[in-house]
C-alpha cells in the first residue's frame, strides 16, 4: 500500500516536471541553439571547449554498463584533449536507470549546463523517455548502448553509435543455424526491460526467418536469480539451442543454471551477453555462448590493440563492448566538433553528425546512415576456453 | 518434471521462509514491518561471500560470521531507528519509514564498497549433485532445507520453553505489563531485532549459495517477497512464514512449469489475494490482531 502511494507521488512530481519542461521549450523555441557555452574564446590552434553531458546508468541494477561508458569516455576525453583541436569537458549525471530520472538529468545538463550536446542515456527505454525531449530542444543526443528497434525514429537529433539488434541478432542466429544444424530451439527473455523485449522480438523473426521451430517461450524479470523452473521446461523439451535476450547478469546465470542440470546445446544470446562479465559470472559455464558483436577485444588491429592495452592500463581490466561503443562516441563527437567549427552550435553539430563517414573506430569501419543508424559490421563470436572468439 | 520442479520450488520456498522468518519474528514482537531487512540480508550475503573467498572458511563457518555482522547491524538498526522512535509517541508509521531510510543507506553503502556487479561463491561450495530416481538435487539444495526447517524447529522449541522466549512472547503480547512484570524490554527487543537480523544473515548467505548471485539489490526483491510470506502465513506466526514461503515458491515454480512464465508472479499473488478472501488474517493468523502466538 504503501510502496504504492510513494510510487504515485514520485510519477506525479515527474510528470509537473514534464509538463513544466514542455512548457519552457514552447516558450523559447527559438533559443535552442542559442551559445551554449562561456568557454567561447578560441586559444590558439583550438575551437575551444565543447561542454557536453553524459546521462548514465551510475548506480543500481545496471551500474556495471555506466561504469564501463564512463570509463571508455574519459579515455576517449583525455586522448581528444591532449591531442585533438577540440577540448572537451564531460559533465556526468546519474540516471539509475529510470526513465524520470534520465529526463531530470537530462533537463539539468541542458536548462542549467548548457551542453551542446549529450550522450547517453544507457537504456533503450530510458531515450524513449529523453529523445523527443532533447529532440523538441534541439540538443543533439546519441546513445552508445540504445540497440532496441525504433531509437532513432524519435527525431532528427537522436542518433547512435550502437549496433542496433536486428542487424546482430540474425547474424547470430544464422551462423548457429550453419554450423550446429538447428531445427528446434527454445527462447527465454526478460520481459520487464524495454531492450531485452526489443531483443526477444528480433530473435523471433530471426528464428522465423531462418525456418526454425520453436519449442517454447520463457520468460524472466531482470534482477531474477532462479530460473531452475524455466530450465527445468526447457530441458524437457529437448530444443537444439537456446536463445536468450538478456542483459549479462541474468544470461550469466541462466547459463550455470542450465549447464548444472545437464542442458548442453549452444546458447545464442542478444547483445547483452557480449561482455567479459559473462564469462567471469558462469566461468566454465559460459562455454559455447554465441553472440553477434561489433566489438572482439582480440581483433588484429593496431587501434584496437592500443585501445585494448591502455584501457587495461588504466582500470585493470578489458573493456566490453559498452566502454569500447561510448570512446568511439566521444571521438565521433569530436569529429563532429572539428568539422562543424563551433564549440556551442547545436544545429551545426547535429548537421555535422549526420555527414559522418568513414570513421575508423575500435569497433570498426563507421558511418551514420539517413536515419542516424549505424552501418557497421558485426562478428559473430563464440565463448571458448574462457575468451570470446569468432565463430567459423 | 513434476517432481524436479516440486524440488526446485521448496528450494525457492524454503529461501522465502527463511527470509520471511526474519520480518514475522520483528512484526511479532515490534508491530513494526522492518524494511531494512532485505538490506541485511544482503549484507550477510557479501559477508559469506568475503569470508568464503577470502578466508576460504567452510561454509558453516562463513555462515556464522555472516550471523555475525548480520546481529550487529540489527543491534545498531534497534539503536538508531527504531528505539529513538520508540520513546517518543509517535505514529506507527514512523519506524516503516525510518527502516526505509536505514535499507536506502545500507543499499547505498553496498553500492559503494561491493562495487555493483554480481558475485559469485567459489565453486568449490557448490557442492555434489545427487540423483534420487526423477529428481537431481544438488547439496545446495539439501543443506537450505535442512538450515530452514531446523531453524524454525530451534526458533519454536525456543520461544515456547526457554525463558527468554517467554520473556519475549510476554513482550509481544504487551511491552508495558511485560515491562512491569519485571522483564527487561528494552533487552527483549534488541535481542529480537539482532536475532531476526542474523537469521536474515544467514538466509543471505543461503540464498547466495543457491543461486550464485550476490550483489547490492538483492535484498529489495526478496524483500518485497518476504513481506508477501508475511501476510500469507500471518502476521507475526512462525509456522505461517514457513509453510508461506514453501507454498509462494512451489506456486510460483509450478506456475512456469505447467502455465506460462509471463504470469509467474501474477499467479503467485494472485493465489495469495485468494487465500486472503478466505483467510484474511492469513493462513495460520488468529482471528485476533496479535496474530496467533
Amino acid at each position: 500500500m504503501k510502496l504504492f502511494a510513494m510510487k504515485k507521488v514520485r510519477k506525479m512530481i515527474a510528470g509537473v516536471a514534464v509538463a513544466g519542461l514542455l512548457l519552457s521549450v514552447s516558450g523559447c523555441g527559438s533559443t535552442a541553439s542559442a551559445p551554449a557555452s562561456g568557454s567561447g574564446s578560441a586559444q590558439s590552434g583550438t575551437i575551444g571547449t565543447a561542454k557536453i553531458g553524459v546521462v548514465s546508468f551510475l548506480t543500481g541494477g545496471g551500474a556495471a554498463y555506466g561504469k564501463a561508458i564512463k570509463q571508455g569516455l574519459e579515455m576517449a576525453k583525455e586522448e581528444v584533449n591532449t591531442q585533438g583541436k577540440v577540448k572537451i569537458d564531460l559533465l556526468f549525471e546519474d540516471s539509475r536507470g529510470e526513465k524520470n530520472e534520465a529526463i531530470n538529468a537530462a533537463n539539468k545538463l541542458v536548462n542549467k549546463d548548457n551542453v551542446v550536446a549529450i550522450i547517453g542515456p544507457t537504456l533503450s527505454g530510458e531515450m524513449f523517455a529523453v529523445g523527443p525531449i532533447m529532440n523538441q530542444a534541439g540538443v543533439p543526443i546519441m546513445g552508445t548502448s540504445t540497440t532496441a528497434e525504433g531509437i532513432t525514429d524519435i527525431g532528427e537529433y537522436v542518433f547512435r553509435n550502437a549496433l542496433p539488434e536486428s542487424l546482430a541478432i540474425p547474424a547470430a542466429v544464422k551462423k548457429a543455424k550453419e554450423k550446429y544444424n538447428l531445427k528446434k530451439v527454445a527462447l527465454m527473455y526478460s520481459n520487464n526491460n524495454d531492450f531485452t523485449v526489443s531483443g526477444y522480438k528480433t530473435f523471433e523473426k530471426a528464428v522465423k526467418d531462418n525456418g526454425l521451430e520453436i519449442v517454447t517461450t520463457e520468460t524472466f524479470a531482470d534482477k531474477d536469480v532462479d530460473f531452475s523452473a524455466q530450465l527445468t521446461k526447457i530441458a524437457s523439451l529437448k530444443p537444439d539451442a537456446v536463445m536468450v535476450s538478456s542483459l549479462y547478469q541474468e544470461g550469466a546465470l541462466i547459463l550455470k543454471k542450465a549447464r548444472e542440470i545437464g542442458i548442453k546445446v549452444p546458447f545464442v544470446g542478444g547483445n547483452g551477453f557480449n561482455s567479459p562479465q559473462l564469462i567471469k559470472i558462469a566461468g566454465p559455464a559460459a562455454e559455447g555462448a554465441i553472440v553477434a558483436s561489433p566489438w572482439f577485444p582480440n581483433k588484429e588491429d593496431a587501434a584496437v590493440k592500443k585501445f585494448v592495452s591502455d584501457y587495461k592500463a588504466k582500470y585493470n581490466e578489458i573493456p566490453d563492448q559498452f566502454a569500447a561503443q561510448a570512446y568511439d562516441a566521444l571521438k565521433i563527437m569530436a569529429t563532429a566538433l572539428e568539422k562543424a567549427g563551433s564549440t556551442t552550435d547545436r544545429k551545426k553539430l547535429r548537421d555535422s553528425l549526420a555527414a559522418i563517414k568513414d570513421f575508423q573506430g575500435v569497433t570498426g569501419k563507421f558511418a551514420f546512415d539517413a536515419k542516424r543508424n549505424p552501418v557497421m559490421s558485426a562478428t559473430v563470436l563464440i565463448v571458448k576456453d574462457g575468451q570470446f572468439s569468432e565463430l567459423k | 518434471m513434476f517432481w524436479q520442479q516440486l524440488v526446485n520450488g521448496l528450494t525457492l520456498g524454503s529461501t522465502y521462509s527463511l527470509v520471511a522468518l526474519g520480518y514475522t519474528l520483528i512484526m511479532g514482537v515490534l508491530d513494526i514491518v522492518n524494511m531494512a531487512h532485505g538490506e541485511i540480508f544482503m549484507f550477510g550475503a557479501f559477508t559469506g561471500l568475503i569470508l568464503a573467498s577470502h578466508f576460504h572458511v567452510n561454509i558453516f563457518v562463513a555462515m556464522l560470521g555472516a550471523a555475525l555482522v548480520g546481529s550487529l547491524l540489527g543491534i545498531i538498526l534497534e539503536r538508531v531507528a527504531l528505539r529513538p522512535l520508540r520513546r517518543r509517541a509517535v505514529s506507527h508509521l514512523a519506524p516503516l519509514i525510518s527502516t526505509i531510510g536505514v535499507s536506502i543507506f545500507l543499499e547505498s553503502v553496498a553500492l559503494k564498497v561491493f562495487g555493483p556487479e554480481s558475485q559469485a561463491f567459489p565453486q568449490t561450495l557448490a557442492g555434489k549433485i545427487y540423483t534420487i530416481g526423477p529428481m537431481q538435487i544438488s547439496l545446495v539444495q539439501v543443506v537450505i532445507l535442512a538450515v530452514a526447517f531446523g531453524l524454525m524447529l530451534i526458533l519454536r522449541f525456543w520461544l515456547a520453553r526457554t525463558k527468554i522466549g517467554k520473556a519475549l512472547r510476554a513482550t509481544a503480547e504487551s511491552t508495558e505489563t511485560a515491562g512491569i512484570l519485571g522483564v527487561n524490554t528494552n533487552l527483549i527487543i534488541v535481542l529480537t531485532v539482532s536475532l531476526a537480523s542474523g537469521l536474515g544473515a544467514i538466509a543471505g548467505v543461503l540464498v547466495g549459495l543457491t543461486f550464485n548471485a550476490v550483489e547490492p539489490t538483492m535484498g529489495m526483491s526478496m524483500g518485497l517477497k518476504g513481506l508477501a510470506v508475511l501476510i500469507l502465513g500471518g502476521m507475526g506466526n512462525i509456522t505461517g512464514a514457513m509453510f508461506g514461503g514453501l507454498i509462494l515458491g512451489v506456486a510460483e515454480v509450478f506456475s512456469v512449469a505447467y502455465g506460462a512464465s509471463s504470469y509467474r508472479d501474477a499467479v503467485a499473488f494472485g493465489m495469495i489475494i485468494l487465500i486472503l478472501f478466505v483467510r484474511p488474517q492469513g493462513l495460520f493468523g488468529a482471528k485476533d490482531q496479535t496474530g496467533g502466538r
